[in-house]
Formats: C-alpha cells, sequence, structure tokens
C-alpha cells in the first residue's frame, strides 16, 4: 500500500526533486502517467463490456451446440461445430408446451396492445398538452402515480375479474390488461414528445385555413412521428417481456406467451435439454434487442432518457 | 410490468405547454381522455379496489366456486400483520432492495463517470455491451445466468474449480444467502446499464466552465465531484434512485424463476412472490389480498416522492 501511496502522491503533487528536474523530463512524466491512466480506463472498459456481454454470448453460443457437447465437464467457448438442432427442437418437435403457440400469442398479444395503447395514449397526450383545463395537472400527476402501482399485487383481483368475463387464457383479456399496464407510461412519453412540437406551427396552418383536426393531422402528426414509434417500441418491449401477469392468466400450455413457456419449457427440460432452452431463450431475445437497438439513440441522446425494465 | 417516465435533464427544461386559444371551458379535453379514464378506471380502479374489498372478506375456494363471501372487517390484517412469516418476507425484500439500489447506483455512477472518461471507440463499445445487457427480457437472463450458474455444466463452477476452489457440483441456490447473491448479480448486471446511461446524461451536461474552475481553486477530483458534479445532477440521481427502491421492492420475475431452478421457497420468496404464493398457488385470495394492499401502500408511498421528483424537475 505505502509503495502505491507514494507513487501517486508523486504523480499528483511535483515533489520538491522534480524542481531540479528538466521540463522535458516532467511533460515525460506527465505524458506517461496521463499513459497509464488511459490504459487503466480501457481496461475498465473492457472489463464491463465482457461482464455485460457474456451472458448473452454464452446463450447464443449454447443454443448452437449440441447437448453432447454441452453436457460436458469442460464447457467450449466456442461452437466449434454449430448446429441448429436445438431450434429445428423447438420449432418442429412435438413438445407438451408448442413453442409455435408461444410465439403467436406473443405476437398477436403485444400487437394488440401497442396498437391500443398508441391510440389511446395519443388522444390523452393532447389532451393534457394541447388544452388547458382544470385538475390537468392532477390528471398527468394520477397518470405518474398508476404508472407505478405493482403487477404483483394486482394478480389476484385482475384475475378473478378476468375470470368472471371467461377472458382468461385468452388474447383479449391479456391484451386489455397489459393496455391497462402500459398506457400510463405512454401517455407520460408521448406528452414528452407532443411537448417538443411547437404549438406555434399548428396556429399558422390553422391562420392558413386549416380546420384544427387537419391541422394536427397535416403538421404535429408527421413531426412527432419518431416519438409515436419510440413509444410504441417502449410498449412493444414491455408487452413482450411482461411475465407475471401472463403467469397468473394464462396458464393452459397452448394459451402461454413466451416467458411463461420459457419458463414452463425450462422445468420439464432442465439439466436435460439447456441447448433448446437457450435456442427459445435466443429466438425470444431477437426482436427485443432489434427493437432495443433501433430506439436507443432516443434514449441516450440525452433529451429523453425513457426505460423499460422486464 | 414496470416502467419509467423520461426524466428530463437539468440543462432542458421541457418548455411549458403554450396555452391554445381554444383552451376555454371545452369539452374537447375530456373527450379525448375519454377511453384512457374508461380503460383505467375499468381495467385499474375498479381491480384496485375489489382488490380492498376481498381483503376485508373471507375469501377461499369455496368463495370462488360461488359460496357468497363473508365480511370480516380487518381480521385478514390482523392474520397478515401477527403473522411471523409476512415480517421476514417484508424485512427481506426491504434488506434485497437496499442492497441492490445501493450496488446498481455505485456500479451504475460509476460506468457513468467511465463512459465520460473515455475516446470514443471505448465509449461506443461499452454502450454496446450495456445496451445487450439491458434489452435482455427478465426471464431470459435469469434462465441464463441460472444455466451459467448450474451445478453441474455451469460455467461458474467450471472457471471456480480451474481457479483451484472446491466448486465441483455446487448448488449455488440451496442456500439462501448465495440464492440472493445470484439474484443480486443477476439484476445489478441489468440495471447497471439504465442507470449509467441516465447518469452519463446528467454528467455531459454540467458545465466545463465551472468543472475548471473548482480545479484552478484546488478542488482535487473528489471535491469536485462531491460539491459540484453531485449537486449538479442531483435531481436526475434521486429519481433514479426513487426508480429504482420502487423496481427492487416489486421485484418478481427473477426471484420466482430462480426458485424454480432449485431455490427453497420459504426462504427466498419476496413481498411479491409471497402474495402469488399465499393467494394463487394457496388460493387463499382474502389474506393474499391483504398482503397485496399492504405492498400496494408501500409502493405508493415511494411513488408520491419519485412523483414529487418529477414535480419538481418538470413543468407539468
Amino acid at each position: 500500500v505505502s509503495v502505491s501511496t507514494s507513487a501517486a502522491e508523486q504523480a499528483a503533487l511535483p515533489a520538491p526533486r522534480t524542481s531540479t528536474a528538466t521540463t522535458a523530463q516532467v511533460r515525460a512524466r506527465g505524458r506517461h502517467r496521463r499513459r497509464t491512466q488511459r490504459i487503466l480506463l480501457n481496461l475498465a472498459a473492457l472489463v464491463v463490456f465482457a461482464v455485460s456481454v457474456f451472458p448473452v454470448y454464452w446463450m447464443v453460443q449454447t443454443s448452437f451446440l449440441p447437448n453432447r457437447l454441452i453436457r460436458r465437464p469442460d464447457p467450449l467457448f466456442a461452437p466449434t461445430e454449430p448446429t441448429a438442432s436445438n431450434y429445428r427442437r423447438i420449432l418442429t418437435q412435438e413438445s407438451q408446451f408448442p413453442f409455435l403457440d408461444a410465439l403467436r400469442n406473443s405476437m398477436l398479444v403485444t400487437v394488440f396492445t401497442v396498437i391500443a395503447a398508441l391510440l389511446l395514449a395519443l388522444l390523452a397526450a393532447l389532451a393534457v398538452t394541447r388544452f388547458r383545463f382544470r385538475s390537468r395537472r392532477a390528471f398527468v400527476m394520477l397518470i405518474l402515480i398508476v404508472q407505478m402501482l405493482p403487477g404483483e399485487a394486482m394478480i389476484l383481483s385482475l384475475f378473478r375479474l378476468l375470470d368472471g368475463w371467461a377472458l382468461t387464457n385468452t388474447v383479449i383479456g391479456l391484451t386489455m390488461v397489459y393496455v391497462a399496464a402500459v398506457l400510463p407510461f405512454t401517455i407520460w412519453t408521448l406528452r414528452g414528445f407532443v411537448v417538443g412540437v411547437p404549438v406555434e406551427l399548428e396556429e399558422a396552418a390553422m391562420i392558413d385555413g386549416c380546420s384544427r383536426t387537419k391541422a394536427f393531422l397535416k403538421v404535429t402528426f408527421p413531426l412527432m412521428a419518431p416519438g409515436l414509434i419510440a413509444t410504441g417500441v417502449f410498449a412493444f418491449i414491455q408487452a413482450w417481456n411482461e411475465f407475471v401477469l401472463a403467469l397468473v392468466l394464462m396458464n393452459r400450455p397452448e394459451n402461454l406467451t413466451l416467458p411463461v413457456w420459457l419458463r414452463s419449457f425450462k422445468q420439464v427440460n432442465s439439466g436435460t435439454d439447456w441447448g433448446a432452452i437457450m435456442a427459445g431463450s435466443t429466438l425470444m431475445t431477437i426482436p427485443v434487442i432489434v427493437f432495443f437497438l433501433f430506439v436507443q439513440g432516443r434514449m441516450t441522446t440525452g433529451l429523453v432518457s425513457g426505460a423499460v425494465k422486464g | 410490468v414496470a416502467t419509467v417516465a423520461p426524466p428530463t435533464l437539468p440543462g432542458h427544461p421541457a418548455p411549458a405547454p403554450a396555452p391554445h386559444r381554444h383552451a376555454k371551458r371545452s369539452l374537447v379535453p375530456w373527450l379525448l381522455l375519454t377511453p384512457t379514464v374508461a380503460v383505467l378506471l375499468v381495467l385499474t380502479g375498479y381491480p384496485l379496489v375489489k382488490l380492498v374489498i376481498t381483503s376485508t372478506q373471507r375469501y377461499g375456494r369455496e368463495q370462488v366456486f360461488g359460496a357468497p363471501p363473508e365480511f370480516v372487517g380487518l381480521d385478514n390484517y390482523r392474520a397478515v400483520l401477527t403473522d411471523p412469516t409476512f415480517w421476514t418476507v417484508l424485512g427481506r425484500s426491504i434488506a434485497f432492495c437496499a442492497v441492490n439500489v445501493v450496488l446498481t447506483m455505485s456500479l451504475g455512477m460509476l460506468v457513468a463517470l467511465l463512459l465520460t472518461k473515455l475516446h470514443r471507440g471505448m465509449r461506443l463499445l461499452v454502450t454496446v455491451g450495456l445496451l445487450l445487457a439491458w434489452a435482455m427480457p427478465a426471464l431470459t437472463s435469469i434462465v441464463i445466468w441460472s444455466w451459467m450458474f448450474d451445478a453441474q455444466y455451469g460455467v461458474v463452477n467450471w472457471l471456480l474449480t480451474n481457479a483451484g476452489l472446491d466448486y465441483a457440483g455446487h448448488s449455488w441456490l440451496i442456500e439462501p444467502l448465495s440464492f440472493f447473491a445470484v439474484a443480486t448479480l443477476v439484476i445489478t448486471w441489468q440495471s447497471v446499464p439504465f442507470v449509467a446511461f441516465t447518469l452519463y446524461a446528467g454528467l455531459t451536461q454540467v458545465p466545463d466552465d465551472v468543472l475548471e474552475a473548482a480545479q484552478l481553486d484546488g478542488a482535487s477530483a473528489g471535491q469536485r465531484f462531491r460539491l459540484v458534479v453531485v449537486p449538479f445532477i442531483k435531481p436526475i440521481l434521486l429519481i433514479v434512485t426513487v426508480l429504482q427502491v420502487i423496481w427492487d421492492l416489486r421485484v418478481f420475475t427473477q426471484i420466482f424463476a430462480l426458485q424454480d431452478s432449485g431455490g427453497v421457497t420459504s426462504k427466498t420468496s419476496t413481498i411479491g412472490v409471497y402474495i402469488y404464493q399465499v393467494g394463487v398457488a394457496q388460493g387463499r385470495f382474502d389474506v393474499g389480498s391483504a398482503i397485496a394492499v399492504v405492498m400496494v401502500v408501500l409502493i405508493l408511498a415511494a411513488s408520491l416522492f419519485y412523483v414529487r421528483q418529477i414535480v419538481r424537475t418538470e413543468e407539468l
């Protein structure tokens, strides 16, 4: 410890000895210090990268290995003889939990949820940005609070509600619940985008003779298209990844969504068919990654740091 | 479904919506809001009311099959609050949440600072890595990690064994403490990217001239961070922290799926999972509802704090 401290001190403060050193030496030392710092920073960056990526890599590489190479004492770190057999197995083989049914259910529920939520949210976002009315602020705050209601706590009453309408194990039932779940967040995000489009543009179009609706459709709507897409992607990811509500509301093997399917499939095949489990995980993850990278600019550019968490 | 509102950064206050000339006492906004209000009333409000009502009734399997529920007042709450299991679960949830929030926030801040120091190429590399981890669906990530921690063929045991430690065939999930260590690892791995990106966005807004002035005045790097950077990004820091608290308090998927992979349910349940066990698995809707109401109250308390922070940083 003492060695490193003195080294750090020397680096930080010019020690008395340095005063006798030539400027060239001092400069060289500074350059050296900066280079060491740079190397350390890049090393840290590599560690962060490796830790972040390794599990994802491990999923993909396992999914391309035959099970005889997965279940061996020394793991392989790269698929030397890649095979698609795991994918073929989950896509074509008869199973107690059919993957394709789950894929279809997930796609239907997600697409319907995104469309319905965007439609409702667009109207609501317009109401809270383009109009001033009493309790407008209260409404926005209520939306923010509702957004935080834990779905985990609502499973019991939501199950009974849907059960009473005979809507458990139906795409419509789950879609309805998801729309309500993602709506507050969707409104809040879209609201941010509508605020970003100056109302003056709309007013200018109205002075030029457009009706209010037409002004919105011709001016504001095109300008907020990126916002609509980003918000839609957020809603997509949430509905696609949602687990606890689907677990409770969809329990027949042919009515599962992908996350619940993965859970059931893993319970049956754990320890024996990791290849297929990882293939299923990969298939389920691909759309999310694609969409996520698609909107990441919106999340990292700074103005809108929105986020989605499963 | 956990969500987060986009916090506006301090450097960019959102412009206040300009009052519209049609603004006077119009019915239009309420017409636009009608579908939203209807959906939220039926699918969020009503279930919430029903949850509270059920928590004051006797409601078990017989009632599910048609027996009339009987009003029992606060009996269910008494049962819950005098049950040591509930307090254990609650304490466990809070402790787990605290550990995860502290870890996620510290690591997220470190990564954010790292991002500000990196050159372009390296920053892109780290960004891509973080995005991948962030994008993984919660269930998939827990499945991958439980494969990596598999007792027999898992890569973690192989690595540790090769490093000379006795981890061959070690089961990580049986012991509650190491179960939660794995859960914490997975959750932190997935949460750090969001924190890092948001804080990084905040850090880039800290004005350079203020930092330079502080440096000229002789402030060390640590002092500059504590006295200039932190106060500047405090609003964002608070919002992110509250969000992490809320998310980690309601953790369900990761714990539930890890229990599937070999955890001891009675020793590892957090409050969300406990509601599922009591309500869904055991069919005790009444007691389950009472626990759920307690959870809603806890989360709402945290949410109010969150909304207050949002209102402070953004014009509604």
